[in-house]
């Protein structure tokens, strides 16, 4: 076993960690952050997604060890007490969900997008999604999501309609 | 208030959706979230043959192991081991083999459920499976139909004495007699490949034993609660009325969560026998080999008719792949497409046969559409031929052929009878949003210049059956079950709105578009309106999810029991207005006396009174609430079309989906930003099917595509934008004007792709591109077709 600290979601978390467990299963199993959640077993969906130090990871590929002393952002921990991410305003206005399943990793992919490109092109979101598998929605929505992220990310501090 | 807001309601308005706030911010209640105390956790050691003899299975060494509660092969589970339900019998003579859910003696897919360990974690159960000790005798594997069927060919079940699970007749009219009136017959062999659902959350089930009651609560990623808690009382003997099953939030379902599953099965029964809850969640491995397939038929299609594309019959023979068991409607699938094959056209005859056949591969049942996209693939790829083979642009074809909007209903030849459609308006529309006439002018370019890229337009011009499905029929046809929908709707004293359905959505969006149709009859604001579903506990009748049906069923149940709940408050505020019942107006939620607008009384008000019961009318009873259960009196026929331009690389194969352009009619719309979402995701599963999916198997009965990494479920990268647009029709069977949507864009969208392929390699020769269209399968046909390298 391992000792471990990570931040999570702007909580420190300590605890034992056998060395093979992967980091999704340690936030979902030994801290309970259950939004974050598992599709594959083969690093192919993203929807375990999540971001380290920022940028983002598949948590799937991901040990837990491999996390300590880091800061990890889920889902859960995105939006800004009640004010939400504009990249969650702009999914919920772009009906870029369905289920749902595939959306913390999907969401969390394109805030990582959108700090490395703030202005994509719809081919560029194509490109840069291409990592988080969806069932639901064909894509259609989910680019158009990113894209209206985009506009509200450029406008300044966004007031997020709920 | 203003005139126009009196009659403005939330129906038809794109309200965002109620169900997002949560699903945003990881606020959910997934199976896989449930982390009861004491817990134990099943890991299954699965078959790695697709058919061989069990010689030997020793569990004794997994007990041993550290964290190991307990360890069952089939004989240690005994009575427990129950069989896996099929509910639709198609023919009085149909063989059901049994589906233990631990294998007895023998295994009949790779996959096949072995034996179990319960452990106090998921990695102590999973570790202990190597400390099982099996071995097998490998069987020859049963993997090709049509060998299935020869005589002296390896039985997947010994004691049925053939593979042949069933033969389906339907045959309509007189189709030698077409035959024989024909100028031209074109015959065709289309390969409808196996597919595999991949809903996105894998499945999983826990079940506890709750303690204060006899009461097992099952929490299952499922699409129909209600009908798995009548089968899993069925099934494990347990009293119906001591199981409650609930579905949480369901990441997608597609049908592969409309299931009685093995694992349900052995959860269910391991919590009662333990007494104390079991869980398990299937790894994405175990979910491509052990959750239901979708597809593999092999479809021998003929078109019969005139030189000038009068189409006079079809016949339709099909050998269907079952898979080595049946689950629950596993011999049905391909009867719901049965009707679908004569699709929008009009003919004098239809002569139709299915053979279900066992192979050694994983059970086969519904996936969305569920025989209607296998029809409708058929039916558009054969008529595109016959257009090819008379000379005759195809939509020209489609025109001659299809009903015409001043003939419904029409009765077809296949016995259904279409309440309405417009499929020259949809096609109208399409056409111009598409600018047809535009890429006909360039694929003519391009064919003369002779260009490394050919450009092809494919067209679907499809109509459905969904909304299932009046139960007299369903009947008629051997399904056990009904087709109904329950409803009950709450008026709380607070005077918020409870709307308990029997649906049970997994990213259909039921919570916003119920609250709309309710919204609109009773004047409540959508956000003081909740939506109960999924739960047997709390909303105890319903027929689920699937089909497309909870619209086109379930909004008719909504609407009557919101209706039901107006009028007996109606009653309540007559007495304390004291007036007439038949005085009073109901308006934006207010009961008002006619041509006294100031003698009114709020529902919510209405609500108090028939909590508090102080003052009722005599002979009313306390609470208000409306009930219904709705039997449809038909099925629901959305229509529409599709068209793809496709640009084939000659050279390599590569194939690119320009633009794809569809128009759907699906009558009335509750949420227009809903339905539209419906068809994107509907229409990507079909280009799916066309262009990247298929579940291989290897001579052996091995899947190879038994993983994300090796069966193509398109990303982003691979899909453009779509242009969709629709025409509304209003259904005149279905009260709300209705029909449903959640199936038509994958039933439309494959023989598009598919016929735009062809269409764009038809001057070289090719008539067929096999499915999925990869760019080894396309040059390959290229090359054929040239008479080149295989």
């Amino acid at each position: 076993m391992a000792h471990i600290t990570v931040i999570v979601d702007g909580t420190s978390y300590q605890g034992e960690v056998e060395p093979r467990k992967l980091l999704v299963h340690w936030l979902r199993e030994d801290i309970g952050r259950v939004g974050t959640v598992v599709g594959c077993d083969t690093s192919n969906c993203g929807a375990c997604t999540v971001l380290l130090n920022g940028r983002s990871v598949k948590s799937c590929s991901v040990l837990a060890v491999q996390a300590a002393g880091c800061e990890v952002t889920t889902i859960q921990g995105l939006a800004d007490g009640n004010e939400w991410h504009p990249v969650q305003t702009a999914f919920k206005e772009c009906h870029g969900l369905q289920c749902g399943y595939c959306t913390p990793g999907m969401v969390l992919a394109a805030v990582d997008l959108l700090s490395e490109n703030p202005t994509p092109s719809e081919s560029e979101i194509r490109e840069g999604l291409e990592g988080n598998l969806c069932r639901c929605t064909g894509y259609h929505n989910i680019v158009k999501s990113v894209a209206y992220a985009a506009e509200l990310m450029s406008a300044g501090p966004t007031k997020g309609a709920k | 208030m203003t005139a126009v807001l009196e009659t403005d309601t939330a129906f038809g308005k794109p309200i965002r959706r109620k169900e997002d706030a949560r699903l945003l911010h990881g606020q959910t209640n997934w199976a896989d979230n449930i982390q009861l105390p004491g817990t134990v956790h099943m890991a299954i050691l699965r078959s790695p043959m697709a058919h061989a003899k069990i010689t030997k299975l020793d569990v004794s060494g997994a007990l041993k192991q550290p964290g190991v509660v307990a360890a069952y092969g089939a004989k240690e589970l005994g009575d427990l081991n129950g069989g896996v339900p099929c509910v639709w019998p198609v023919t009085d003579d149909i063989k059901m083999p049994a589906f233990p859910a631990l294998a007895i003696d023998k295994v009949r897919q790779v996959g096949d459920c072995v034996a179990v360990v319960l452990g106090t974690s998921v990695a102590a159960a999973v570790d202990a499976l190597d400390s099982i000790e099996v071995s097998y005798e490998q069987l020859p594997a049963v993997t090709n139909m049509e060998a299935a069927l020869e005589s002296g060919s390896a039985l997947v079940h010994d004691e049925i004495e053939t593979n042949a699970c069933y033969v389906y007749k339907m045959p309509c009219g007189d189709y030698e007699a077409s035959r024989a009136k024909a100028d031209v017959v074109v015959a065709k062999r289309f390969i409808n490949q196996r597919l595999i659902p991949t809903f996105m959350e894998p499945r999983s089930v826990v079940a506890a034993p709750m303690g204060m009651s006899d009461e097992i609560t099952i929490w299952s990623s499922t699409q129909i609660p209600h009908v798995l808690r009548v089968l899993l009382a069925l099934v494990t003997g347990i009293p119906e009325n001591n199981l409650r099953v609930v579905a949480p939030d369901v990441g997608g379902g597609f049908g592969g969560k409309l299931q009685c599953y093995r694992e349900e099965i052995l959860v269910t029964n391991l919590a009662k026998k333990l007494g104390r809850p079991v869980k398990w969640t299937e790894t994405r491995s175990e979910n491509m080999v052990a959750t239901h397939h979708g597809r593999d038929l092999i479809q021998d299609i003929e078109i019969a008719a005139t030189k000038d594309g009068k189409i006079l019959g079809l016949k339709v023979t099909l050998l269907a792949n079952m898979g080595a068991y049946l689950q629950i409607i596993t011999p049905g699938v391909p009867l719901l497409g049965m009707f679908m094959y004569p699709a929008i056209y009009k003919m004098d005859s239809y002569d139709f046969t299915c053979t279900g056949v066992f192979t050694n591969k994983t059970p086969t049942d519904a996936y969305r559409g569920a025989g209607r996209p296998e029809a409708t693939y058929a039916i558009e790829r054969i008529v595109d031929e016959l257009a090819a083979e008379i000379g005759m642009e195809p939509m020209e074809l489609r025109k001659k052929n299809w009903i015409k909007h001043d003939e419904f209903p029409f009765t077809t030849v296949a016995g259904l009878t279409y309440d309405t459609g417009n499929y020259e308006a949809a096609t109208e529309k399409a056409l111009a949003m598409f600018d047809y006439d535009g890429l006909r002018a360039e694929q003519a370019q391009r064919r003369a210049s002779g260009d490394q890229v050919q450009l092809g337009i494919g067209i679907s011009t499809y109509t459905e059956m969904c909304g299932l499905a009046p139960s007299r029929t369903l009947g008629a046809l051997k399904y056990v079950a009904g087709g109904w929908e329950h409803c009950t709707v709450r008026a709380l004293p607070t005077g918020k709105i409870e709307v308990v359905t029997g649906t049970s959505p997994h990213g259909q969006g039921h919570e916003t578009a119920w609250s709309q149709i309710a919204s609109s009859i009773l004047g409540v604001p959508v956000e003081d309106i909740e939506v109960i579903h999924g739960d047997t506990g709390r909303a105890p009748y319903g027929m689920d999810t699937y089909g497309s049906r909870s619209l086109a069923v379930g909004g008719q149940a909504i609407k009557a029991a919101s209706e039901r709940l107006v009028e007996k408050a109606r009653v309540i505020a007559a007495h304390q207005l004291e007036c007439s019942a038949s005085d009073l107006e109901f308006i934006n939620g207010s009961f008002q006396v006619k041509g006294d607008p100031s003698k009114t009384q709020a529902l919510g008000a209405v609500a108090f009174e028939a909590f508090t019961a102080h003052n009722l009318p005599p002979g009313v009873e306390p609470t208000l609430q409306g009930e219904a259960t709705i039997d449809p009196g038909d099925f629901s026929y959305p229509h529409g079309t599709h068209l793809a331009a496709m640009e084939v690389d000659t050279e390599t194969g590569q194939v690119k989906l320009r633009k794809y352009v569809c128009v759907d009619d699906v009558g009335l719309q509750v949420n227009p930003m809903i339905v539209t979402g419906q068809v994107h995701g509907g229409v990507a599963q079909g280009i799916a099917q066309a262009l990247f999916e298929g579940a291989e198997y290897d001579d052996d009965g091995n899947l190879l595509t038994a993983s994300l990494a090796d069966y193509l479920i398109p990303s982003a990268a691979d899909l453009p934008s779509f242009e969709t647009g629709s025409t509304v029709t209003p259904s005149t069977t279905h009260p709300l004007g209705t029909k449903g949507v959640g199936e038509a864009g994958t039933i439309a969208s494959t023989p598009a792709i598919i016929n735009g392929i062809v269409d764009a390699l038809r001057h070289l020769g090719v008539t067929e591109v096999a499915m999925p269209a990869s760019p080894q399968t396309v040059w390959r046909t290229i090359q054929a077709a040239k008479g080149g390298a295989k």
